[in-house]
């Protein structure tokens, strides 16, 4: 028996091998997608997904790929799992992988250490490591178009904004008990003893994302005068019953942009009424290159979509702005190296030099699209501003401006991070940005 | 013809007692050992080694460490994800106040750590059997898992809440962190593995494991014979919350580089037991075929449609590959409620009198 499987793993290991070696033979520009169609936060994982391939066929059907070259969407499902998610990393990176995007914070936190060794970028676009904003000190991870500080700052920024200020409020932040939902409390803290306010938290473990009546009755009994939500998954949809159901007034709670898609809201309905979330892309389909899409792929029968009408909500477009910033940092990296079939290595420059301005993105066919996303060598955070979107029982509506982040105050706390995380590795790969 | 037994006679009560006393099987075990130690760092792909053969060794060493405790003693469990956890996080600490210490031997250590816990845990077992018992490590499992949420300083008051493991090197290589080739790992991985199982294979076949299988049979009959349930059960505990602390540490050190608490959750109780049902109740072969059978076979089936050239989803794979382990699963226990090691050894005793059945 043991034989048996060790032949079999042997057999097994040599047709993967040989698997690899075809595949980049050929000459295309391989992005995998690690996705998330199953488990728990399957209803989030489905639209993100379907949106970045769906660009990507468009891509493919309209100019014929990137630079004459196709771009290969191979999807690896990881059900929201970091150990599945390492998997996928593992079997996919050696067949010319030229950027992963985990959505997962914990997953992109198991990558984070391997991209310098492997020498393949991380776009954590709005979600993973914070820190990582820093380029010098993580050259091979992109988080923008803002970290979760930036988005947290300006979260705080528009309450500041409302109803004489944020000075002597309080202030309950209830979020989902994992590394993504821990992320922005530094922050909170600090800003909370800046600006005098009080922070109440409400952790949520992941086994009671459904059943929030005991959180919501301490936040009734603390009587919050905002509520900001950093949650996930069944999470939002629970939280905002929940919220209705205690009367707490719902223009009065903000989830950040995980917490706040249609997804969430729908099965909510009209009692989600009045409820705020953070957003980085406009939702919708008055776009040119989302009519292409609907042209090219959907209608033509190359989408996983279950429905038309899928297209367009907020996390199909946030799939879509992934892959937006992808195909341009693969365009900038073929324009600066000169030549077509790059590599990881090379994917990484692309990204460093993004600069989605309102120009490029008119070029695209995404006017209005998102907010301009620009790189340094400094910074790979972009620390763009955000807008804030408000559920009217059946769909979205913009309710605000653009709202930049605190910027003096974020950047020096993200420095300070950043230098924490590498300060107990030695020989980790930095970078002079001169 | 496989097995000619024929001129192999046992002249000496230490030959009748061996655990192979067959040469063949003799031959075999250096022969996989071979393979594991040379043929596989050699030729193994990185993806076959790092997502395969080290998740596999690992998860064999907790089937062990459980096997110990339900298949030997009779204790069934549900904290092995918990106490495997205890040795992760202690490891960690270790790491973080000794960095100079050879990873090696602090994995060893932290081992100890999770002994004295599951001791602890294993404590109400002196009075609680069965179902009950599965309460009270189940409970095991839920308070670890909320200490290591909520005391901060067992992941160094971490933003991000997870613990990421630093570079360490051992007799000049390096071992952990994403520097370390794979074959390093596999090869540190592989050595604790066959050590373990060569200690816990002597502990089961000498005076102690005993004691721990006339507990599981029949503890009265046991305790008027004049086993103390008192030292079987909670060394039982402490053996397998040991070897299954160790196989936590591997698992954040040399596989996964860093773990949040997700990676000790029930569900990782539940998947080393499933492996120690499917293996074999009290079978070190099968604590080896049980998370060979649930770990590696979806990874295959997964990479089956790739291979084939089948334009299938991933997430439809995904779905497929429940139904199908699942179906196995059921048609392997209703084959053989004992479990692969049962299977295979009913195998084995039909070829060694092949091709002269009775």
């Amino acid at each position: 028996m043991f034989k048996k499987i060790a032949t079999g793993a042997v057999i097994a290991a040599t047709a993967l091998t040989m698997q690899t070696a075809s595949v980049s033979a050929q000459e295309t520009l391989f992005v995998p997608s690690l996705s998330y169609r199953t488990g728990p936060f399957a209803g989030n994982g489905i639209p993100i997904a379907n949106g970045f391939a769906d660009y990507f066929t468009m891509i493919n059907e309209r100019d014929g790929g990137i630079g004459g070259l196709k771009v290969v969407v191979e999807e690896c499902e990881t059900g929201y799992n970091a150990q599945k998610g390492v998997e996928c990393y593992e079997a996919t990176k050696g067949k010319g992988a030229l950027v992963y995007n985990p959505y997962s914070t914990g997953i992109t936190l198991q990558l984070i250490p391997k991209t310098p060794v492997d020498k393949i970028p991380v776009l954590s676009m709005g979600y993973g490591l914070s820190a990582a904003a820093i380029g010098e000190k993580f050259p091979w991870v992109f988080n923008y178009p803002a970290t979760y500080w930036d988005q947290m700052s300006s979260i705080i920024k528009y309450i500041d904004g409302q109803e004489g200020g944020i000075k002597g409020k309080k202030v309950g932040f209830i979020y989902l008990d994992v590394g993504y939902g821990k992320e922005p409390i530094p922050l909170l803290d600090q800003l909370a003893e800046e600006m005098g306010f009080e922070v109440v938290k409400f952790p949520v473990g992941v086994k009671e994302m459904q059943n929030q009546s005991s959180h919501w009755l301490n936040v009734r009994k603390e009587k919050p005068d905002w509520m900001i939500m950093w949650g996930f998954g069944a999470m939002n949809a629970t939280a905002i019953k929940e919220a209705a159901k205690i009367r707490y007034p719902l223009d009065h709670f903000i989830g950040n942009w995980w917490a706040g898609a249609h997804a969430d809201l729908e099965p909510v309905g009209e009692a989600g009424k009045g409820y705020i979330s953070a957003n980085m892309a406009k939702a919708g389909t008055d776009m040119p290159a989302v009519q292409d899409i609907l042209k090219y792929v959907v209608d033509a029968g190359k989408s996983q979509v279950s429905d038309r009408s899928e297209v367009g909500k907020v996390l199909y477009n946030r799939g879509m702005l992934n892959a937006v910033v992808v195909a341009e940092a693969i365009r900038i990296a073929q324009e600066m190296t000169g030549k077509t079939a790059i590599t990881g290595e090379d994917m990484r420059i692309g990204l460093e030099n993004m600069d989605l301005s309102d120009e490029r993105l008119k070029e695209l066919g995404l006017e209005g699209f998102t907010v301009p996303i620009k790189a340094t060598c400094e910074n790979h955070g972009s620390g763009g501003p955000i807008f804030m979107h408000q559920w009217n029982g059946s769909d979205f509506e913009r309710i605000s401006d653009l709202i930049p982040p605190m910027t003096d105050r974020v950047r020096a706390m993200l420095e300070e991070a950043a230098d924490k995380y590498i300060a107990d590795k030695p020989g980790w790969q930095t970078q002079d940005c001169g | 013809m496989i097995y000619r037994e024929a001129g192999q006679f046992k002249t000496s009560y230490r030959q009748d007692a061996a655990i192979f006393p067959i040469l063949q099987d003799r031959i075999a075990i250096w022969f996989y050992l071979f393979v594991a130690f040379i043929v596989i760092p050699t030729f193994g792909s990185d993806f076959f080694i790092n997502s395969m053969m080290i998740p596999f060794l690992i998860f064999a060493m907790a089937s062990i460490g459980l096997n110990v405790l339900t298949g030997y003693t009779g204790q069934i469990s549900l904290g092995t994800g918990a106490f495997m956890g205890v040795g992760a996080y202690a490891c960690y600490k270790l790491t973080t106040y000794f960095p100079e210490t050879n990873i090696i031997i602090l994995v060893l250590l932290s081992g100890f750590f999770a002994a004295g816990i599951g001791m602890i845990f294993g404590l109400p077992s002196l009075r609680i059997k069965g179902f009950y018992l599965v309460v009270t490590t189940l409970a095991a499992q839920f308070f670890l898992e909320w200490c290591f949420i909520r005391v901060p300083w067992l992941y160094n008051y971490n933003a991000s809440g997870a613990i990421e493991v630093p570079q360490r090197e051992a007799f000049g290589l390096i071992v952990t962190g994403p520097s370390a080739s794979p074959s390093v790992r596999y090869l540190v991985v592989l050595s604790i593995v066959v050590f373990l199982t060569w200690i816990v294979s002597n502990l089961i076949h000498g005076r102690i494991g005993r004691t721990w299988m006339m507990i599981r049979d029949m503890d009265i009959a046991a305790e008027l014979i004049g086993v103390r349930p008192l030292y079987a059960k909670l060394s039982a505990f402490a053996v397998s919350s040991y070897v299954a602390g160790v196989a936590g540490a591997m698992l954040v050190f040399f596989w996964l580089g860093a773990a949040e608490v997700e990676s000790f959750d029930v569900n990782h109780s539940f998947l080393i037991l499933f492996m120690v049902i499917i293996g074999g109740l009290g079978s070190l072969v099968g604590s080896f075929l049980g998370a060979a059978f649930i770990w590696m076979l979806p990874i295959i089936i997964r990479a089956v449609p790739k291979m084939t050239g089948l334009d299938i989803n991933a997430s439809t794979v995904e779905q497929l590959n429940f139904m199908i382990i699942g179906a196995l699963i059921i048609v392997f226990l209703i084959i053989e409620p004992h479990g692969l090691a049962r299977l295979w050894a009913i195998a084995k005793q039909k070829l060694r009198i092949w091709p002269f059945p009775h």
